[in-house]
């Protein structure tokens, strides 16, 4: 059914609909940062770890896809390959298929069919956020932004926007000599960027505080910790609300985005059946009036012509 | 693989020539180019003998002993592998060359559900000390010294070593072992690699250690820039991180307070040798040059004897082709040729078959005599090191050497050789530039004769010329009852054993390898109490965890 | 609109063996040809090599096999492909493989067959009129 999902396939919405009501139970955890600073192997820790809890996990790993050819190398898995005959653990490698944010729909409806079938923690691996449309913030719960010492990672994160939508940091490869610095570094920036969160919540509980933690992913160090801060994040949400609210603003932007998306296929269907559009394409090619006029006549005439029916909840 | 690159015009002339290090080489070379690199005799070269040994290692080099070579054995059970070496011995060989079979190469017993299907197949199966007493029954371990090409479990192989000559009444100083030991390249080239980066170099720098004190006749590290090679680096390259990787194990022995002048000399190399033969000799010259610096330099090692690059220049299997593969024995030729002119001290060719089947004696045979017509009849024992002076490969020296400085210069930039391997930067740029050379070969860019269509026209009617026959692949019959009697000795042995004692050496090594203990004493006394190879490495892969590659893209 | 489904493969390298230079440069190459490619790893059992496949839902599994091992190891896959109903996914080989053991492995099921030294292009091509 995923690959239904990723080839835009209208039988996979079919299904998705139906899903839908059983999905929403699932933690999700996203993962991001530059190539390079170890999130795979951080991931590989990690499913150790909520294995050792009982619980099922699935992982998204997000590639990007090569502009030139349009395919991709999927080599995350290669770091949690030995968790692959684990019944209770599902790994699935995607391209990013052009999406800027190396994320897409595909990614967060996989995430639906995921959390349908019952696991408790879906992480989305990806590299890059808060840049793109389609983002890790539209998707998980909880945030984890891995960066590695001496790199300026923290000055680039507060240049991305990443600040903003981290839950927590974690300094990977902390065995290096200027660990301590980067995360002070870190700490520093965050406690800059706590006014903006006070001004948007009157009710400071609501706050979590974000977390800098060290790990050395290689050999498990500190990987226990980070897991029990993701549960505690996500406990956190639970007792004061909040992740009814994130899960509510979640289904949001995937609407919005829905929308967009849906919209977008439908009108250009339309247009390009159209007399309108054949005319002004002739009229463009023979020079006879600029692209601009021919565009904004085209979609002027638009019309709608269905009668709207009313959207009911049950199926 | 390993042909340089020719950029030619629409008449055929030649404009341009790339080596695969990066090197362009000019139409013609003349005393301004020396000049122009600052080349003296006393700084570049040295007297054949004489630090920085460019020229040769020995004063007389060829004059006072032609080139040795090797021949591999080992293969199915101990007792096979044993008629074998009593027969080479009886020829005349004085070394014996071990192989040793996958399952054992990563630590595995023979009754492992990964071992089927390979049990005995490429080398020799070894579960336990009781099978190297079979295949070392009779043989004067205190004048016969054993190669052993084994690296994830050399300390393993090299505890039973011991433990089997102690068993024969020899005393661990009179034996000689030269495992290849070389981790690193493992994870680079050969994939025999079982532990994360960190414990695979713990182990190899144990087994330094351990053979500094306990074993001296032996040779605890062969670096191999030879698969590294194999697998898509560049000349420069091959020389560049196989003297990384040698770093990395020094340094790793000298945290422990040895001094690097106590070891060293007892490190040997493996080159490869195919492609460009300029390349190659002027790749052979600066290697000696710039290892002896680098020891002499940077550590300090003063006895000239330990500065030698001590090694094995040969193979070539890349070169080879399996279409039309009569042409492999031309090109094995001047493989050698290439290592003789670039003074090799021991050598070894890949037979012409070799591209396609396990070598069958007649090419064996072929690929000795090519190595023999060479020193007894071509005249390459004449003189030592007769290009020297040449302005050409004077030049072309100085500047590999200058490529290879580069090479390492960034492995030291990323954070020397262990970051890179863990980080999978190296393994990325190798695969990335097997492939480019394979779509170059695919593509006609790069020439290979017999592959791609060749420059000088035959126009005879039954010329072959453009057709390649390509000759079909023969492999090694699997032989069952290989497994079956390993599997069968495996369940006497534990039946037989003090199983007591062995969990006890167990438990000991297990608190070795945790700590910081030397883990070979521990493996020796395990070794005698019968634990299995699976066992004694089980407790690695517990300790240590295995190694998650990383990507290569 | 329609577009091209985008095939998946995973290049699998099976056993003990660690030759894994031909895995990764064909890996490259059906990149630069458009596909996803899901590369395992050495030293895979057969379990983590169906267990992968299902998973990532893959259209073709590619055996790289340098060992000699190629017809016991394609056979117990196939069986296992279809216990598990991998009824879709074509199993194709590479490595070292005699020609002669070429129709052998095609009639267990094996779809194509790519001993050492195939062009890259005859692969794609190969894989691409699979799918």
């Amino acid at each position: 059914m995923i690959r239904l999902i990723e080839e835009n396939d209208p039988s996979a919405f079919e299904m998705l609909k139906l899903l839908y009501p059983y999905a929403g139970q699932a933690f999700i955890i996203g993962i991001t940062g530059s190539p390079g600073v170890g999130k795979s192997t951080l991931i590989d820790a990690l499913i150790t770890q909520f294995r050792k809890l009982d619980m099922k996990v699935a992982v998204i790993a997000v590639d990007p896809t090569s502009p030139f050819s349009g395919g991709a190398i999927l080599g995350d898995r290669l770091r949690m390959q030995r968790h692959a005959t684990d019944e209770k653990v599902f790994i699935r490698s995607m391209a990013s298929r052009g999406q800027k944010g190396g994320l897409s729909r595909a990614t967060k409806d996989t995430a639906v069919v995921l959390s349908a079938m019952g696991y408790d923690i879906i992480i989305i691996e990806t590299v890059g956020a808060g840049q793109a449309e389609f983002d890790i913030s539209f998707l998980a719960h909880s945030i984890g932004i891995v960066s590695i010492p001496g790199t300026g990672d923290g000055i680039q994160a507060v240049k991305a926007g990443i600040l903003e939508i981290g839950d927590i940091f974690i300094v990977n490869k902390s065995d290096r000599p200027d660990a301590e610095t980067s995360v002070l570094e870190l700490k520093m920036m965050l406690n800059m960027r706590r006014p903006n969160t006070l001004a948007q919540n009157s009710d400071l509980s609501l706050n979590w505080t974000p977390r800098v933690l060290k790990t050395i992913a290689q050999n498990g160090t500190g990987v226990k910790e980070l897991a029990d801060t993701f549960l505690s994040h996500f406990d956190f949400m639970k007792q004061n609300g909040s992740i009814v609210q994130k899960k509510i603003e979640l289904e949001r932007l995937y609407f919005n985005s829905l929308i967009k998306d849906l919209a977008l296929e439908k009108t250009l269907l339309f247009i390009k059946k159209s007399n309108d559009f054949k005319d002004a394409l002739n009229k463009i090619e023979s020079g006879s009036m600029d692209p601009i006029t021919c565009a904004e006549h085209v979609v002027n005439n638009l019309e709608v012509t269905r009668k709207p029916e009313p959207l009911n909840s049950s199926r | 693989m390993g042909v340089a690159k020719y950029i030619k015009d629409e008449r055929g002339a030649i404009k341009e020539v790339i080596y695969q290090s990066g090197i362009k080489v000019k139409p013609a070379y003349g005393p301004e180019d020396l000049e122009k690199a600052g080349f003296t005799y006393e700084k570049d070269l040295g007297a054949p003998g004489e630090y920085p040994f460019t020229r040769s290692l020995h004063p007389q080099s060829y004059r006072s002993r032609a080139w040795t070579t090797r021949q591999y054995t080992g293969f199915g059970t101990p007792e096979e592998t044993n008629e074998r070496f009593k027969l080479m011995i009886a020829n005349g060989q004085n070394g014996l060359n071990v192989a040793f079979d996958l399952p054992t190469q990563m630590g595995y017993d023979s009754d492992h559900p990964l071992s089927e299907g390979e049990v005995g197949r490429v080398g020799m199966a070894i579960d336990s000390l009781k099978d190297f007493e079979t295949a070392f029954a009779g043989i004067p371990l205190d004048r016969i010294g054993s190669g052993l090409t084994i690296n994830a479990v050399a300390t393993i192989m090299m505890a039973m070593y011991q433990a089997v000559a102690e068993k024969f009444g020899y005393s661990k100083d009179q034996i000689s072992t030269t495992p290849q030991n070389d981790i690193l390249k493992e994870m680079i080239g050969r994939g025999a690699w079982i532990f994360p980066v960190e414990h695979g170099v713990r182990l190899v720098g144990d087994s330094i250690e351990y053979a500094v004190k306990e074993l001296p006749k032996s040779n605890p590290v062969s670096l191999c820039g030879y698969h590294i090679r194999e697998s898509g680096a560049t000349p420069a390259q091959e020389i560049a991180y196989a003297f990384e990787i040698a770093k990395a194990y020094i340094d790793n022995v000298v945290q422990r307070g040895i001094k690097p002048e106590d070891f060293v000399g007892r490190f040997s190399f493996n080159f490869n040798v195919y492609g460009n033969l300029w390349e190659q000799i002027a790749k052979f010259r600066a290697a000696r040059k710039l290892w002896a610096k680098m020891l002499k330099n940077e550590y300090g090692v003063k006895d000239k004897k330990k500065l030698f690059l001590r090694g094995l220049f040969g193979g070539g299997g890349s070169g080879l082709t399996k279409e039309q593969p009569e042409n492999n024995i031309m090109r094995g030729a001047y493989y050698a040729l290439g290592a003789a002119l670039s003074g090799a001290q021991t050598t070894a060719l890949c037979s012409f078959d070799e591209a396609y089947t396990i070598p069958t004696p007649r090419s064996a045979l072929l690929s000795l005599r090519t190595l023999e017509m060479l020193m007894d009849e071509v005249g390459l024992r004449d003189t030592v090191d007769p290009l020297a002076g040449s302005y050409f490969i004077e030049t072309l020296t100085l500047e590999m050497e200058e490529k290879i400085l580069e090479e390492m210069k960034e492995v030291q930039q990323m954070g020397g050789m262990v970051n890179c391997i863990s980080n999978g930067l190296i393994q990325r740029k190798v695969s990335k530039q097997a492939y480019e050379f394979e779509k170059g070969l695919q593509s006609g860019e790069y020439k290979k004769v017999g592959l791609n269509p060749s420059t000088t026209e035959d126009s005879s009617p039954d010329s072959t010329s453009g057709q390649t026959e390509k000759t079909d692949v023969e492999l090694h019959e699997y032989n069952e009852d290989w497994a079956k009697k390993s599997k069968a000795n495996l369940i006497k042995l534990k039946a037989t054993r003090n199983n007591k004692d062995v969990k006890e050496s167990l438990k000991a090594l297990e608190k070795a390898a945790k700590g910081s203990d030397n883990v070979m004493p521990y493996l020796v006394k395990c070794c005698h109490a019968y634990a299995t190879v699976g066992e004694m490495a089980g407790v690695f892969r517990d300790t240590f965890g295995e190694w998650n590659e990383p990507e290569f893209y | 609109m329609e577009t091209k489904k985008t095939i998946r493969v995973l290049i699998a390298k099976p056993g003990l063996d660690g030759h894994d230079k031909g895995a990764k440069i064909v890996a490259l190459a059906l990149r630069d040809a458009g596909m996803e490619v899901i590369y395992s790893g050495l030293h895979q059992t057969l379990e983590q090599i169906i267990q992968t496949a299902t998973q990532e839902t893959v259209d073709v599994i590619g055996l790289s096999i340098m060992s000699g091992a190629h017809l016991p190891i394609s056979k117990k896959l196939i069986a296992m492909m279809k216990d598990k109903g991998l009824d879709d996914v074509y199993l194709t080989v590479g490595g070292v493989i005699p020609y002669q053991d070429i129709p052998k492995l095609k009639e267990m099921g094996v779809s194509e067959v790519f001993p050492g030294g195939t062009s890259f292009e005859k692969i794609t091509k190969g894989i691409n009129s699979l799918c």
